[in-house]
């Protein structure tokens, strides 16, 4: 904390509200790709459609404490509601985002009963048997779901009867960063509500908090469940955007990947997990041509330095700097 | 109104074949200020964590104010006034002093679980927070984290925590525990003014802080109550010297 | 005979080799703590020796076992001194991410070194076909697996039980800090127990070869069915390893031969169900 001073014990909790001026830079910048990119705006709406997942996974993992390798599934679940809506021949976007929200909060809540009970390595398994058994029965289930081959005949409508979905992605980048900005302007007020302040309790204690009447485990299965929608929007932002739906969105591969994206960008922070997913994908697209055996390496490389240099993932390091800068000015 | 504040009937509780707890018949009064001391190992946290609820005994009740609170879970008998601080600081390194404490107070008031409104619209919340933290001395430093306080500090959080959750019992285990000589006096003055309406029990090594604050001493050794009495009772008891063998006779004055 | 004991027979062959390949972690996670993803890596470099050592150099199979064995062990003492030994108390996430770091390392240099295709093996001749019982056929492979195994459990089992140095591991993954108190020297004892574990992973991974196959994706695809061994038989038991391995061993061939359209969904539901009956496992303590 710095040394600033506050008039009475509410300012301190109204200045952690105030926007940064980083912060605006950081979504004004987020308009870019429409200008300077425009070849990329599909990449750029995928970034924002996993920005948002990672986003999820943060206030599991990063407020909470809930160490997740299955959090793909619900993400799944979004992105199989709005395929199977559209196939039988709904395609509005905005309330297939609200089927697909619905349809993973749902899961996420049953879940979430189970979750709430574990901790450490149980916990752990849970979560990967949980997303790993969805994987099995979605695969079997291919009349369904369509299998291996995932689903076809998916058509999004129009947003609004004007904003038509095309290759260009204009219409696909500006849907995805709207819908990721919103649901972030979300995220952060539940942050700084009291239900916040919980969670964080929870993850610097967890045994304390029944010690000062808290009821931990409602808690949990509370953010579980806001995590589980948020992942279903994000899946169901992916199938609306671009028109397919498949087994992966899913797996343990996504899953996998969403953890290291957050660890990367830093926990506990928002933006962390924005940043994570951007250098992540980023790299990936760019790297996309190389042998994916050598991007392997490099990313196993980079999760061992980060754990040993930067504990508090790429955000977590600019802090640092910043402060370093700042005492040194 | 019960005239006990807590009490507790054959309370037994054993590891295998280690009895930690042999049939432990207590009662407090309501408002007193009751000391349990005796060696290390004779049972004292094992105690307060069976009558939190943190552990599970083997035969026996406890009541709370008369209500048969064996069954609750630790956050159900929080909620009813029975509170405890803990022995090895257990606190929220990140948080700072005010955060910790304006958490305890919305989850005794019960708007813990809202989501959708920003905490600096709960200022009677933040208030009591900060007044409980005035009233320990640490409004000065509310708005540092946790883990950059110093540890007499610290052991006084653990209190203010504590009072947030408005106790009817509090339980102190060991508030003076590795306090150094110059920060103990604000310990000493915080437990001083406790409100007189709370029922304190406190685990205490330092004799000092037992003779000044406790009306009756229980004494505890192996698991089982050994003798009780008045501080000057239990000072001159043959038993009890026997126990603390080994250690001076000036030991029983100082801690 | 019914094809069931078929399948048994099959079932508690792969068993075998998954309490081969999990006993070191359950040890290791029960003793430290200690969260190491990598495990199954040692075992994926089993393989890889000796498949190098048969096919690049000509050594008869048998011979590669104990070499298999002693590089992983090998591997894991360097990693354990330069690694490992620093974020024994970091947390559970750090270790899970730190460990995950090298298994990609691990795949990648595998794929790099002899590529994505499965590896050839052949076996020894004596080790060759299958002979038959009551109508049933039995793969004489898998009946030397399992007698290896069983031997080597038998070998750990007097260790543990007969043996100053198993009192010592069974004091430490009891207690860790009495064991210390006591003067057990916690941390030399660690390290050679884990490179035991790893090495008998290496040599699972070496004898996995013939019945699963060896290509780089081994150290993930098996690392979830070792964790589903560790978890559900619980930390620190080898009975709960074993008892484990030959549960998750059995039902996954039942559930392959009867019904293959679920494939794996049994394995994983029984995990399921099991872990949340008893979350820290079949012999877990706590």
């Amino acid at each position: 904390m710095t040394t600033e001073t506050f008039a009475g014990p509410q300012d301190f909790f109204q200045a952690q509200l105030r926007w940064h001026w980083i912060e605006i830079a950081f979504w004004l910048a987020m308009l870019l790709p429409f200008v300077l990119t425009p070849n990329y705006l599909v990449l750029a709406s995928q970034i924002a459609i996993t920005a948002l997942f990672v986003l999820s996974l943060d206030l599991i993992l990063g407020f909470s404490g809930i160490v997740s390798l299955g959090h793909a599934a619900y993400f799944g679940v979004g992105s199989y509601t709005v395929g199977l809506v559209s196939k039988w021949g709904w395609g509005e976007p905005l309330t297939g985002l609200l089927l697909g929200g619905i349809a993973a909060g749902l899961f996420g809540y049953l879940t979430s009963f189970i979750i709430a009970r574990f901790r450490h390595l149980a916990l752990i398994m849970i979560t990967l048997g949980i997303g790993l058994l969805l994987v099995e029965a979605a695969n079997s289930a291919s009349w369904l779901t369509g299998g291996f081959d995932g689903l076809q005949g998916i058509h999004t409508w129009r947003i609004f009867n004007t904003f038509r979905f095309d290759l260009y992605g204009y219409t696909a980048y500006g849907y995805s960063l709207a819908v990721l900005f919103v649901v972030f302007l979300v995220a952060r007020r539940l942050i700084h509500s009291p239900f916040g302040l919980a969670l964080r309790g929870i993850r610097e204690n967890g045994q304390r908090m029944p010690a000062i009447g808290a009821a931990t485990g409602q808690h949990i299965r509370t953010i579980y469940t806001i995590a589980a929608i948020i992942a279903g929007i994000a899946g169901a932002t992916l199938a609306e955007t671009t028109e397919t739906v498949s087994l992966e969105s899913l797996g343990f591969q996504r899953s996998a990947d969403v953890l290291v994206m957050l660890i990367l960008g830093g926990t506990g922070r928002l933006y962390g997990g924005l940043l994570g997913a951007i250098v992540y994908m980023v790299a990936r697209d760019q790297f996309s041509g190389l042998n994916p055996q050598y991007w392997y390496f490099w990313i196993g490389l980079l999760l061992i330095a980060v754990v040993v240099l930067l504990p508090n993932g790429i955000l977590g390091g600019l802090t640092l700097l910043a402060r370093r800068l700042k005492v040194a000015s | 109104m019960s005239e006990n504040a807590l009490a507790t009937q054959g309370v037994n509780k054993s590891f295998g074949s280690l009895i930690v707890a042999s049939d432990i018949e207590l009662t407090l009064p309501r408002g007193v200020r009751y000391a349990l001391i005796g060696p290390n190992g004779a049972g004292k946290t094992t105690l307060i964590n069976l009558i939190t609820g943190m552990l599970r005994p083997d035969a026996g009740r406890i009541f709370l104010d008369d209500e048969d609170v064996t069954s609750l879970a630790p956050e159900q008998r929080v909620r009813r006034g029975l509170v405890r601080t803990y022995q090895i600081n257990s606190l929220f390194p990140h948080l700072t002093a005010l955060e910790s404490v304006t958490l305890a107070v919305c989850e005794q008031r019960g708007v813990a679980r809202t989501w959708w409104r920003k905490l600096s619209v709960y200022r009677d919340e933040v208030d009591e927070a900060h007044h409980i933290l005035s009233s320990l001395m640490l409004a000065p430093v509310c708005h540092r984290p946790t883990r950059e306080l110093a540890y007499g500090q610290q052991r006084l959080l653990e209190i203010a925590l504590a009072l947030a959750t408005r106790p009817k019992v509090l339980l102190l285990d060991e508030p003076a525990a590795g306090v150094p000589r110059d920060e103990s006096k604000q310990l000493f003055a915080a437990i001083a003014g406790l409100p007189r309406d709370i029922t304190v029990l406190f685990i205490e090594h330092d004799m000092e802080l037992v003779f000044r604050f406790a009306s009756r001493v229980i004494v505890m050794v192996g698991g089982r109550v050994l003798v009780e009495g008045t501080p000057q009772e239990i000072a001159s008891d043959p038993q009890v010297r026997a126990v603390y063998l080994g250690k001076t006779a000036g030991a029983l004055k100082h801690g | 005979m019914p094809p069931v004991f078929g399948v048994l027979f099959d079932g508690v062959a792969y068993g075998m080799l998954l309490f081969l390949m999990s006993v070191g972690l359950s040890v290791t996670l029960g003793m430290m703590n200690f969260v190491n993803l990598a495990h199954c890596s040692f075992a994926m470099l089993g393989g890889y020796v000796t498949i190098t050592l048969m096919n690049a150099m000509g050594w008869p199979f048998l011979a590669t076992l104990p070499i298999a064995f002693i590089a992983a062990a090998a591997a894991s003492v360097v990693l354990e001194r330069v690694f490992f030994r620093r974020f024994y108390n970091a947390s559970e996430l750090d270790q899970c991410l730190l460990t995950i770091g090298i298994v990609f390392v691990s795949i990648a240099t595998a794929a790099y070194i002899y590529g994505t295709d499965q590896q050839p093996l052949q076996l020894p001749t004596y080790l060759h076909g299958s002979f038959n019982y009551a109508g049933l056929s039995f793969a004489v492979y898998r009946l030397f697996l399992i007698v290896v195994a069983v031997v080597i459990t038998v070998a750990l089992v007097l260790g543990l039980e007969a043996t100053r140095f198993g009192a010592q591991v069974r004091a430490a993954v009891n207690n860790q800090r009495m064991a210390r108190g006591l003067g057990i020297n916690v941390d030399g004892l660690f390290a050679i127990t884990f490179a035991l574990g790893s090495g008998l992973a290496g040599l699972g991974g070496a004898l996995a070869i013939a019945m699963l196959g060896l290509d780089p994706s081994f150290a993930f695809t098996y690392l979830i069915y070792v964790l589903i061994v560790v978890s559900v038989g619980g930390l620190g038991s080898i009975a709960g390893s074993f008892a484990a391995a030959m549960l998750l061993g059995v039902s996954d061939m039942a559930g392959k031969y009867y019904v293959p359209a679920f494939g794996s969904f049994l394995i994983y539901l029984v995990m399921l169900l099991l872990l949340i009956w008893r979350p820290t496992g079949i012999f877990g303590r706590r």
